[in-house]
């Protein structure tokens, strides 16, 4: 199943890792700090609401 | 209906909240269908060898680097004409998504580089480019942090949006200027002499589907958390105030 990379494995694992850690790494920022700030905004109109 | 419409952060909301959703999952199917297919079904080049598979995210992220600071441009424009705060935070949530693209183009360049050019890093125009695109985006986020005031920020890091988007174009016609450096010409071409073989074509579109979905994910998600952030901040201040 695994292709043979030959020569080149090193290279394209490698591409292929750090472009995955890179793009992961953004889709969790963003999955973290969309939950964060909605938390954040349910906690300050609820004060809001009670004043 | 006009576009302008959506300027309203509630009806931003709302619309994005319907389409944010189904444009993970349909990028998540792209990129896992462009990918597979590209890295276990495809042949190697015959001059290349198996590193024409990092082509499948080269080309793909480098075309977002470029196409997220035309994205940003716009945005900042419509900010600058029209005041329109939903713009102009579209644009500061794209930011770190070009600096990752533009990450990945870098990096998956040169690691393409070392075995086909001989060196990890040239100054190639198209290189050197990419590479102050890349300082541009850092410059634009630190920008936003450095200032306090939110209409004050916007303005100035939609000017310097401006000033780097000739970075943004020269990135992108780099090869068409100049033709003594080091990297090849476009990839796709409408030209079907020119154009890449379909056999890596096709798989190579799909990809690029998938980081373009990924990328409207994304961005909208990353919109909507700073129009709450906004809301937030408003909230406090009026907290504050009473």
């Amino acid at each position: 199943m695994i292709p043979d990379l030959g020569a080149y494995a090193v290279e394209v694992s490698l591409a292929y890792l750090v472009s995955f850690v890179v793009i992961g790494a953004l889709v969790w920022s963003t999955l973290r700090a969309n939950s964060k700030t909605k938390r954040e905004l349910d906690e300050a109109e609820g004060r809001w609401r009670n004043e | 209906m006009s576009l302008w419409e959506y300027a309203n952060p509630r009806r931003f909301m709302a619309l994005t909240d319907r389409i944010v959703g189904p444009a993970f999952v349909l990028s998540g199917v792209a990129l896992a269908v462009g990918l597979i297919w590209g890295f276990f079904f495809t042949p190697d080049d015959f001059r290349q060898g198996s590193t024409v598979k990092i082509i499948y995210l080269h080309v793909p992220s480098a075309m977002m680097a470029i196409n997220i600071w035309v994205m940003m441009l716009v945005t900042s424009l419509v900010w600058l004409i029209r005041r329109h705060h939903v713009s102009v935070l579209a644009a500061k949530a794209a930011a770190p998504l070009g600096v990752g693209m533009t990450l990945v183009a870098l990096f998956t360049g040169a690691i393409w580089g070392q075995p086909m050019w001989g060196t990890f890093w040239a100054w190639d125009p198209r290189l050197t480019s990419f590479l102050i695109l890349f300082l541009f985006y850092l410059g634009y986020i630190a920008l936003w942090a450095a200032i306090e005031d939110p209409d004050t920020a916007a303005d100035l890091t939609s000017v310097l949006c401006l000033v780097g988007s000739v970075f943004a174009f020269l990135s992108r016609y780099a090869v068409n200027f100049w033709n003594q450096g080091l990297h090849q010409g476009a990839s796709l071409s409408l030209d079907k002499e020119e154009n890449i073989s379909d056999v890596f074509w096709i798989p190579l579109l799909v990809c690029i589907a998938g980081f373009v979905l990924l990328f409207l994910a994304l961005v909208l998600m990353r919109t909507r958390t700073e129009i709450r952030r906004r809301r937030v901040h408003a909230i406090t201040i009026r907290e504050r105030a009473t």
